[in-house]
């Protein structure tokens, strides 16, 4: 099946790492220059992200790691903008991040989806609320349903979908808007492993196929390694960046082979040990 | 069908039985007949206002009471439990003085209601409004606090202004909530309502009630006493269930 997705799939005039760095930032899609953020009560003076700087480029696949509480959710609010930052900017396609767009969507863990709807006016939903027409509405919702394997369900209401297929309905809905960024808040952890496997896979090959960016929260090392073009491993308190790992292995990329395995070795020690170095930040590489 | 057939023929016997034991007591003349009539002068009574049309306008009457105060205590009621739930200064406020005002039966509010309006259709309504609004605005302000979190931030990300996301999600994430505040809401109105009309004569079902205690025609107190839970049970049939079995449905929560 070929997809002639408008907007997501952006010819990237770069396209090999050598020239990624030769220039940059010619196709940096989002940037966090020094961004912190503070929450502050009358008790309490928590810094969840700490100076934390970093660019992600069009295209990539960009997963973060860390344990609960090390700012992840927070670095995802603030770049779907309905989180601002203490200090520091957040730069997207070239301006400032203020409020939340169709261009930055979020896919959620679970229980985000709307009951009162079938799945076809669930996937609808970002369109309605985007303005866009109602014939243009029918094609994207068609397509999209159909990228995700859905078009046969379309009728079907959320409890009646496996956990499975909710979160294809929900990658579905926020693929239909065709955002330049898709924001993945730990979207398969709910999940038995059997789906989350298939779910990755799937994943793997929609964003092939799509181009679209994505930054993909989870705290399973095996993911990470089997999805990201580079990892970052975060640490709490304050919330850091303790290291970029580059993940160099072709695609598409299989469960369970060795060389996915080693990278998520190497992303499970980063996370432990303390004094983890990390590899120098190395250019990211494209697809 | 079977099965159908079957609690059919239960809920016959189970009415069956009680006509008989309400027969069988008239029957032991523990009451005199004119506190105690017999069945079957109950539903002569009842017969005969059907045919004289006068049921029916009391029907009509007080029918259109209940709507016209219901549909007012629906609008009053679902702002202002939008309002509180969407709002937090305003639960601690206005959220306060509804929770007051639901424990108050809103019978009492009747003087007052006939020092302002009069005798009037007004003091009526008034009173069918402040039956069923508390209970709506409640039922609205949880109905917006049980919605997921989740399910707003959805519409957020998307980029939805405030209105969008009380259109899209607010007010249909609400429903589960409502249903059940709609159909407490109208049992209180329907209530009130009949508690006015006994003792602010002016036609409708209560002042039929009224009537027969005026002229010592229990058969036909009996009989109107049944029309209102007939009224009252065929409401409920018609819009509360369904709409109550609409939600269970389509929320997953059946077991139908």
């Amino acid at each position: 099946m070929t997809l002639s997705l408008s907007r997501l799939a952006q010819p990237t005039s770069v396209s090999t790492s050598t020239v990624a760095q030769a220039c940059p930032d010619a196709d940096t899609l989002l940037a966090l220059n020094g961004v912190s953020k503070r929450f502050v009560t009358s008790r309490h003076d928590t810094t969840a992200l700490d100076d934390i700087s970093l660019e992600i480029k069009q295209r990539e696949f960009i997963c973060v790691v860390g344990p609960s509480g090390c700012g992840k959710s927070t670095l995802l609010n603030l770049i779907a903008g309905i989180d601002t930052p203490t200090e520091g900017e957040l730069v997207f396609d070239g301006h400032r991040i203020k409020g939340a767009a169709a261009e930055r969507v979020v896919v959620f863990q679970e229980a985000a989806l709307y009951p009162w709807l079938n799945v076809r006016a669930n996937v609808e939903f970002g369109l309605k609320i985007k303005g866009t027409q109602k014939k243009q509405r029918k094609e994207l919702v068609d397509r999209y349903l159909e990228l995700v394997n859905l078009t046969r369900f379309e009728k079907a209401y959320v409890h009646e979908l496996s956990g499975g297929m909710k979160q294809r309905v929900q990658l579905a809905r926020a693929l239909a808007v065709e955002p330049r960024m898709l924001l993945m808040d730990e979207p398969f952890a709910a999940l038995d492993a059997q789906t989350r496997d298939a779910l990755q896979l799937e994943l793997q090959d929609i964003w092939a196929r799509t181009g679209s960016t994505i930054l993909f929260i989870t705290h399973n090392v095996r993911e990470a390694a089997l999805l990201g073009d580079r990892v970052f491993v975060m640490t709490p308190s304050p919330g850091r960046i303790k290291a970029e790992i580059p993940v160099s292995l072709p695609r598409p990329r299989d469960l369970d082979t060795h060389a996915v395995a080693d990278f998520a070795t190497e992303i499970r020690s980063a996370l432990q040990h303390e004094d983890y170095a990390g590899r120098a930040p190395v250019a990211s590489f494209m697809i | 069908m079977r099965a159908r057939t079957v609690s059919l023929l239960r809920v016959i016997a189970f009415y069956g039985g009680l006509l008989l034991v309400w027969q069988l007591i008239f029957n032991a003349y523990i009451w005199s007949p004119y506190l105690l009539p017999e069945p079957s002068r109950v539903y002569a009574s009842l017969l005969r206002y059907i045919q004289n049309g006068v049921l029916l306008i009391s029907i009509q009457t007080t029918m259109q009471r209940m709507l016209e105060g219901f549909a007012i205590a629906f609008v009053i009621g679902m702002t202002m439990g939008v309002a509180i739930g969407s709002i937090r200064w305003l639960d601690g406020t206005l959220g306060t003085l509804v929770l007051g005002m639901q424990s108050l039966p809103s019978i009492s509010w009747l003087p007052l209601g006939i020092l302002w309006f009069g005798l009037t259709e007004q003091a009526i309504i008034f009173i069918v409004i402040l039956g069923s609004v508390w209970a709506i605005a409640i039922s609205a302000r949880d109905g917006v606090r049980n919605i997921p979190v989740l399910q707003r931030r959805a519409a957020q990300v998307f980029g939805a202004s405030r209105w969008q996301t009380v259109r899209y999600v607010t007010l249909p994430g609400m429903l589960p909530s409502m249903a059940q505040g709609l159909k407490l809401g109208w049992s209180f109105s329907w209530r009130s309502l009949m508690a006015g009309e006994l003792i602010f004569v002016s036609a409708g079902l209560g002042h039929l009630l009224e009537l027969g205690r005026d002229t010592n025609n229990m058969s036909l107190v009996l009989a109107i006493m049944g029309v209102i839970v007939g009224v009252g049970l065929l409401f409920d049939r018609l819009v509360f269930g369904p709409l109550e079995s609409w939600v269970r449905t389509r929320w997953g929560l059946a077991q139908v």
